[in-house]
């Protein structure tokens, strides 16, 4: 044999195991990764409507399961830490980049670029496993003694390093969730550089391929950092090292008997480092997402290909040195905080040019208001709000009103949840066609959007009002304040929204599990009619994606300009 | 029902290198990344107390320089078993490897010496003794499963992944390259590590 | 009508001890951090509601119709081009015009700590310990050893400048109009020492001393929270931040004094 080749020669069925349980094909991978993070994106939420329970009625009994969770029925301080600790840790690492990454990136980036499949189809199924593993692995934080971790996903020492045994569970949970992550980077990369089909120049690349090999450089060079400072505080809190614990440390009550000379700013640098670039992880896969779905039902170019491929690259490289805009209270002064002031108003420049360019791809356009365009449109006014709600942030002498308090909180919810996670759910109804061979329903996909439109906004719009009045993030009960007394009346329409929010979901869930036996068949392989390659391959594809080789004859989300016709990058004629 | 992957073997037209090279390059700039932070922690712990420990009243420099000499010396030899397979010379290549092997593990036993010497002092010096040993720990630590790993990829390839030379010579050669690639980076992280742990 | 609008604005950014959807401000760093933010969502609030007529109009106008094509060949805008640039130079002048100077004043600019009340800070699980240096304005050794229940800061009694040191829990008296200066740590973890009213905020970091400044300009009797989650008890960590007369504060320090000697 002279060209490498995968598996079994020959055309003998795979047993059911292989097939799609320790599959390599990054098709089945991806389906894995997104049925997995759908799992855990479920159950973070329901961890924060247990929280908006004592939010919205304090020290109050939660109906139903309230009796099995405590004595009384209520939430205890330590468990509402807890659960707040969980929900931010599951919804990002488990939750979000999977599905942004693990499951969109792997499932299309192979496609998109014309491969059979990723580079390591190996590599890609031992990323999918570590994943899972990293995910029972901090999911069994919950049955530890003295409960699950709870000092918040950042995990700031002394705090972290003193908490139960739950958290050294979450930190090793890190480092498997790390790996995985690392695995999955230099797949995405080394598939979509070396595997391209003939014709695929870089600048023909899909905006999604861009934004995806971006994000594979932000999780490459941006975790092990933090995967480095999980081993120090593992250290800290296994071998009673003192890398973040300080001398002469006085806590419950005696003396720290630990050698002390720490530091816990060095945590909080090597942990921002990290997790900085993450919030670029989380946007920027909803960016690629939302570039393809726009185009498509715009039914025009996408405005300034060039310039959303330079302002992504940008935005990766700037997103390395903002990271300390997170600490200005801990103590800085004036030069280091002007430095990443600077860097920070900088980096909004990128994040103004992407909004821009897909607004403007709306001029002149037939825009088609099919479910998942409701979703995108929907995007851009919640990207600008919480992008706009950061400068306040970045800006040190605003954030000394602003920090920590609600006003943050309503600031990155507002670009993950109406941004990314609405972004990913257009993606899933845009390419359930491709996966399934059919679509999903257009009426439960509109009732899904509207009602999660408002009570998503009902959830987090009052945030910002809170945080202004100065209540701060993370209060198992704001009413011992005054500015918190005044505001809780707030809370309740918040909780009662999130539920409402969960309730939408009902629909889409629904949808999405029984749409692939149901749905309405699509008419041909490019039924949206887009432009980039995985709308040559059938519905759903095959093993090996492409029997024939696809060639690429042109950029993306091109049209013709007689005939007005789309001119997909796999066709040999214009339209 | 087989998918193809090309660039295995041969290098991609544009980029130059295959598929495995550049994944390995790709994971050696992660790799680059953990150190440094480790080296930087190393650096803010330094510079926040006066009375950090000059690494050669505290550690074992003899024994250090031996394993730097012992590693340094397992780079050439994993290059001269690379190097065998270019020239079609199987046997060779085990020779070299087997070399190589045997370094690392003559590494790893002088690191257990150090090691060992610590804990059984009397009181024994573990991370917890002071910030000095901790780091010193971690990081030694950190490097020495990363041996440990190469030890296992390069016993492989030595081994039953050896047999992949009688079906694809280019692909084996390619994957004692990456493997290669990896153990120079090793070495390199060494050769950071011990004058700042051990001479500074 | 307009009235009425204003009520409804008024209720939903004020209420008592409110202004605009800000706590009162007292002190004299505060308007200028008031103005940035006011600003700020000015501007804010102007992109938002272009972009958004924008947006609206688009779906409006170029929504698929009969009849209706679209145009595809292709653009290029420059009015995007100068709105960035605009962008760009406000937020340049906002960050050295607005932000710059008011950081600056607090990291660099402190009064004089001969002149103003200078008290430590030492954040706990889950409390606020005030420790004033006492007339001779030398605050005594303190030494973990002695924390207890009646000792707090673990004040050596036997050294001679504790003898008029005043100690308190979660009660911090200032006299209005006079510089404070306060040296922040704390024992255990990291808390946030955040004062709404003040417009001051700052992490108490074990192992570390931040001094932070402010000067008030009302009187009354507000609150101090805790901005990073310290543990369980983060949410109940609330002080008492009480801006006295001088007349009522002499008072109460003479007060305290008497209490030393019992």
């Amino acid at each position: 044999m002279t060209q490498a080749e995968h598996s079994h020669a020959g055309h003998h069925e795979m047993p059911f195991w292989r097939k799609y349980i320790f599959s390599t094909d990054h098709k089945v991978i991806g389906l894995q990764y997104g049925i997995t993070a759908t799992f855990f994106l479920l159950f973070g939420f329901l961890l924060m409507i247990l929280m908006r329970w004592q939010l919205a009625y304090p020290g109050v009994e939660i109906p139903l399961i309230g009796k099995a969770l405590t004595e009384t029925g209520a939430l205890t301080p330590e468990l509402y830490n807890a659960l707040g600790a969980m929900h931010g840790t599951i919804m990002i690492f488990l939750g979000v980049v999977p599905m942004g990454v693990g499951a969109f990136g792997n499932y299309l980036v192979p496609l998109q670029v014309g491969a059979q499949d990723m580079a390591f189809p190996k590599l890609n199924m031992m990323s999918y496993w570590v994943y899972f593993v990293g995910g029972v692995v901090m999911m069994s934080s919950f049955l530890m003694p003295g409960g699950a971790a709870a000092s918040g996903w950042t995990s700031y020492p002394p705090l972290s390093v003193t908490a139960p045994n739950a958290q050294s569970v979450w930190l090793l949970a890190m480092v498997f969730l790390i790996t995985s992550s690392l695995l999955g980077s230099v797949n995405t990369i080394v598939t979509a550089i070396q595997l391209r089909a003939k014709g695929l120049s870089f600048m023909r690349w899909p905006i999604h391929v861009w934004a995806q090999v971006a994000t594979a450089f932000l999780l490459l060079l941006a975790f092990p950092p933090l995967e480095g400072a999980a081993v120090l505080q593992l250290s800290d809190r296994v071998f009673g090292s003192s890398f973040f614990l300080p001398s002469g440390l006085y806590i419950d009550g005696a003396k720290s008997t630990a050698a002390g000379g720490g530091n816990p700013l060095l945590w909080q640098h090597l942990f921002w480092f990290l997790a900085h670039p993450e919030v670029y992880v989380l946007i920027l896969p909803a960016v690629g997402v939302i570039s393809e779905i726009i185009s498509t039902f715009a039914r025009k170019p996408l405005y300034g290909y060039k310039t959303m491929v330079y302002s992504i690259i940008f935005l990766g490289f700037m997103s390395f040195i903002v990271w300390a805009h997170h600490m200005f209270m801990t103590g800085m002064g004036v030069t280091l905080s002007s430095f990443f002031q600077a860097t920070t108003m900088i980096i909004s420049i990128p994040s103004v040019i992407i909004l821009t360019t897909l607004l403007l791809t709306l001029w002149g356009a037939s825009i088609r208001f099919t479910v998942p365009m409701l979703f995108s449109l929907a995007f851009l006014p919640m990207f600008a709000i919480g992008g706009l709600t950061g400068l306040p942030l970045g800006l040190t002498a605003s954030d000394i009103h602003l920090h920590d308090t609600y006003y943050v909180i309503g600031h990155f919810h507002y670009v993950v949840a109406p941004g990314t996670l609405f972004a990913l759910m257009a993606g899933v109804y845009f390419w359930y066609p491709k996966i399934t061979g059919r679509y999903m329903n257009e009426f439960l996909g509109k009732v899904h959007f509207w009602v999660s439109f408002v009570a998503i906004n009902c959830v987090f719009m009052p945030m910002f009002l809170m945080g202004s009045k100065g209540v701060s993030r993370r209060l198992y009960d704001q009413t011992g304040y005054s500015h918190g007394a005044a505001t809780q009346s707030w809370n309740v329409v918040m909780s009662t929204a999130a539920f409402v929010l969960l309730l939408a979901q009902i629909p889409f869930l629904y949808n999405m599990f029984t749409s692939w036996k149901t749905g309405k068949k699509v008419e041909n392989d490019n039924p949206w009619g887009a432009t980039t390659l995985e709308w040559a391959a059938s519905s759903p594809p095959p093993h090996e994606n492409f029997p024939t080789p696809v060639e690429v004859y042109r950029e993306p989300y091109s049209y013709s300009p007689s005939s007005r016709k789309v001119s997909p990058q796999f066709s040999q004629q214009e339209a | 029902m087989s998918v193809v992957i090309p660039y295995v073997d041969k290098p991609h037209p544009v980029t130059g290198v295959t598929n495995a090279k550049l994944g390995v390059w790709l994971f050696l700039a992660s790799e680059v990344m953990l150190f440094g932070a480790l080296f930087s922690a190393l650096i803010t712990l330094r510079l926040g107390v006066n009375d950090w420990p000059h690494g050669y009243d505290r550690l074992n420099v003899p024994l250090a320089t031996l394993n730097t000499v012992v590693l340094i010396f397992s780079s050439v030899t994993v290059v001269m078993s690379w190097a065998a397979l270019k020239m079609n010379n199987l046997k060779q290549f085990k020779t070299y490897m087997s070399l190589t092997l045997l370094m690392s593990v003559i590494f790893l036993v002088v690191k257990a010496i150090e090691y060992n010497s610590k804990f059984s002092h009397v009181p024994p010096i573990t991370p917890a003794t002071s910030n000095f040993y901790a780091i010193y720990f971690v990081i030694t630590g950190l490097h020495g499963l990363h041996i440990i790993g190469g030890i296992i990829v390069n016993a492989y390839l030595l081994g039953p992944g050896s047999r992949m030379w009688k079906t694809e010579p280019e692909r084996f050669t390619g994957r004692i390259e990456c493997a290669g690639l990896y153990w120079h980076f090793v070495d390199l992280v060494w050769i950071f590590l011990f004058p700042i742990l051990y001479l500074l | 009508m307009m009235e009425q609008l204003n009520k409804v604005w008024q209720d939903v950014l004020g209420g008592k001890g409110f202004e605009y959807g800000l706590p009162i401000d007292i002190s004299t760093h505060g308007s200028a951090i008031d103005r940035l933010i006011f600003t700020l969502h000015y501007f804010m609030a102007a992109l938002f509601i272009g972009w958004g007529l924008y947006l609206v109009y688009c779906l409006i106008r170029f929504r698929e119709r009969e009849g209706h094509q679209a145009d595809v060949s292709p653009k290029h805008f420059s009015v995007p081009k100068y709105l960035e640039i605009g962008i760009v130079i406000f937020e340049a002048c906002l960050l050295i015009f607005f932000s710059y100077p008011v950081w600056a004043k607090l990291k660099t600019d402190f009064p004089d700590r001969a002149t103003s009340l200078v008290v430590r800070v030492t954040a706990q699980q889950y409390a606020w310990n005030v420790h004033y240096p006492g007339r001779d304005g030398k605050f005594g050794k303190t030494n973990l050893d002695l924390v207890d229940g009646t000792n707090p800061v673990g004040l050596d009694r036997e050294d001679p400048d504790a003898k008029d040191d005043i100690v308190t829990v979660n009660q911090l008296n200032v006299p209005v109009g006079k510089p404070v200066i306060v040296d922040l740590t704390s024992f255990d973890v990291i808390h946030g020492f955040f004062l709404p009213v003040a417009r001051v905020k700052h992490d108490a970091i074990p192992g570390m001393v931040f001094p932070l400044w402010f000067e008030t300009k009302e009187t009354g009797e507000f609150e101090i929270a805790c901005a990073q989650l310290c543990g369980l008890g983060h949410y109940r960590m609330k002080g008492y931040f009480n801006v006295k007369t001088q007349e009522d504060y002499d008072k109460w320090y003479l007060e305290e004094e008497k209490a030393l000697t019992e």
